[in-house]
């Protein structure tokens, strides 16, 4: 019992330390970026596109639960109007991020972990080494840079398909006319709130993508080894996001940022 | 009855050192150990490759063979021994070292490890756009002239999953040739493939040496084609090269393990070994 908890832990330890340098090694890389521009654009269009009917129905029905539970207990207290103050500030800090680095996790991060461990099982990753090319540059740069730009991008139309919905549910249910619902949101919002949410959800993108990447590429043992690196990377991508936001959270907080 | 032990060329296998260290060698294996999942795989194997001839590690399913190859790239790092190619040290040498010997090896990997994301043109012309500074022009002349040379000039736009084995396999080749290499490493070149197939295989494994003049190491099960295209064969059983010789001497050998194995004889002593 004893053996395996200290198995668990080395090995998590040489994992955190393996991502660790693959983040760094993919950032340094990122001065070629020139010769993988293509690349890059690529997937990032696949990361938006493939995400946005999911994020769309994620940040829509966020907003709407965010002001129909928000607005039953302001309607005892009569400051449904406040509604535009709260959701538009909820959304943009905190469940615009997060719950699209959600979705990424689940749409792109495992599809970057499913397609590197594919590789490496079937030694396509052998194959560039042994001709001189570096995945990290080759692979893991590319895709850390589309997605966490793709996090931002999709973050900024999470928190304005967020902040509709919410308008749509206080008009229906509240009877809030939506421009006051939209002057107390803008009035709710300072650039810091902004900055702040698109920071998060910037690291959030670049989490999700190096934690992707360094499952699929530790991945091994065939197709049963895919499937526990992307099973994996899509654990790890929830538990870092959430644990990440946190810290991130009380960063902010401390900077008064 | 005869067992494994007994065999002359497994009870004279221990310090063995088949050529002195030789100019002309193009790698030199010396006493390489490897261990993977706590289980020794290669033993302090020592073998020499010389300049322009075609060298072929033969041995059981798990013998070693692909590890020994993976060795020779740097793709593993050895538990002991080094290796070196024309002169550098690759088991202890840093990445410039690496990529310069990596540059004059050319890999065909078992399952030919083709990019799938690309069609046949862009799999070869891989190292090129990676590596040099050719006009498209220039790319697309070289990279032809390999799939030509593979006859299969006219696949250049199919993707990898339109291919047969054969087919795959021909384009690995190109995609290792494209760059010129003076060494080729064949890993189980015809395996999977039927007979004629694999004939064609062994006929541009021959075709390499002639035009090209390269040096090439091929790992194989198939005897009939480690015959074919060897010079010299080496034969690596329980983690140690227990015999190194010319094809000519492998046929003539009185060992009994050696004649099990190159003629794939049911019974004898590597059968009383494994039960």
């Amino acid at each position: 019992m004893l053996d395996r908890a200290q198995r668990w832990f080395a090995d998590s330890c040489a994992g955190a330390g393996y991502t660790l340098e693959l983040f760094l090694r993919a950032m340094a890389s990122g001065r070629r970026l020139g010769r993988k521009r293509k690349e890059t654009l690529l997937q990032l269009s696949i990361c938006c596109f493939s995400s946005l009917p999911v994020v769309f129905i994620i940040a829509v029905f966020s907003g709407m639960i965010l002001s129909l539970q928000s607005g039953i207990q302001l309607q005892r207290f009569s400051q449904e109007a406040a509604l535009g103050y709260l959701v538009s500030a909820a959304m943009c800090r905190e469940m615009g991020p997060v719950f699209t680095a959600i979705a990424l996790t689940g749409l792109v991060g495992s599809t970057f972990a499913a397609e590197i461990g594919t590789m490496k099982v079937s030694e396509e990753i052998d194959a560039l080494e042994v001709n001189s090319i570096d995945p990290v540059y080759f692979l893991v740069m590319p895709r850390l840079l589309a997605l966490s730009a793709a996090g931002v991008v999709l973050t900024v139309y999470s928190d304005a398909v967020g902040i509709a919905g919410g308008m749509l549910v206080a008009k229906a249910t509240f009877n809030v006319d939506p421009g006051i619902f939209l002057k107390n949101a803008r009035e709710a919002l300072e650039v810091k709130d902004i900055y702040g949410g698109l920071l998060k959800a910037l690291v959030f993108g670049a989490t999700i993508a190096t934690v992707s990447c360094s499952q699929g590429l530790r991945a091994e043992h065939g197709a049963a080894g895919v499937g526990r690196a992307t099973l994996r990377s899509v654990v790890l991508g929830f538990l870092f996001i959430l644990i990440f936001n946190y810290f991130l959270t009380w960063i902010l907080y401390k900077l008064q940022w | 009855m005869v067992t494994l032990d007994d065999s002359p060329c497994v009870r004279h296998s221990a310090p063995v050192d088949y050529r002195p260290l030789v100019a002309a060698a193009a790698i030199e294996i010396r006493d390489l150990t490897k261990s993977l999942g706590g289980r020794t795989i290669l033993d302090g194997i020592s073998l020499s490759v010389l300049r322009g001839e075609t060298m072929t590690i033969i041995g059981g399913s798990g013998a070693g063979k692909s590890v020994t190859l993976k060795h020779i790239v740097g793709l593993l790092e050895p538990d002991r021994g080094t290796v070196r190619v024309f002169g550098m040290e690759v088991t202890r040498g840093n990445h410039g070292t690496l990529d310069a010997v990596r540059r004059r090896i050319g890999f065909c990997f078992q399952g030919s490890a083709l990019l799938n994301s690309l069609n046949v043109f862009e799999n070869v012309a891989l190292p090129l756009r990676e590596h040099e500074r050719l006009s498209e022009e220039e790319i697309r002349r070289k990279v032809l002239e390999k799939l030509d040379l593979v006859k299969l000039a006219d696949a250049g736009t199919k993707m990898p999953s339109e291919l047969s084995g054969g087919m795959k396999k021909r384009v690995g080749l190109a995609r290792a040739i494209v760059r010129n290499p003076e060494i080729i490493l064949y890993d189980e070149p015809t395996a999977g493939l039927d007979p004629v197939v694999g004939s064609q295989i062994n006929d541009l494994i021959l075709d390499m040496q002639k035009k090209l003049g390269v040096t090439s190491v091929l790992v194989t099960h198939d005897m009939a084609s480690a015959f074919r295209v060897s010079n010299r064969m080496a034969l690596l059983l329980n983690g140690r090269i227990v015999k190194v010789g010319t094809p000519a001497e492998f046929r003539a050998s009185e060992d009994p393990v050696i004649r099990q194995f190159i003629y794939g004889e049911s019974e004898g002593p590597l059968t009383r070994e494994r039960a």
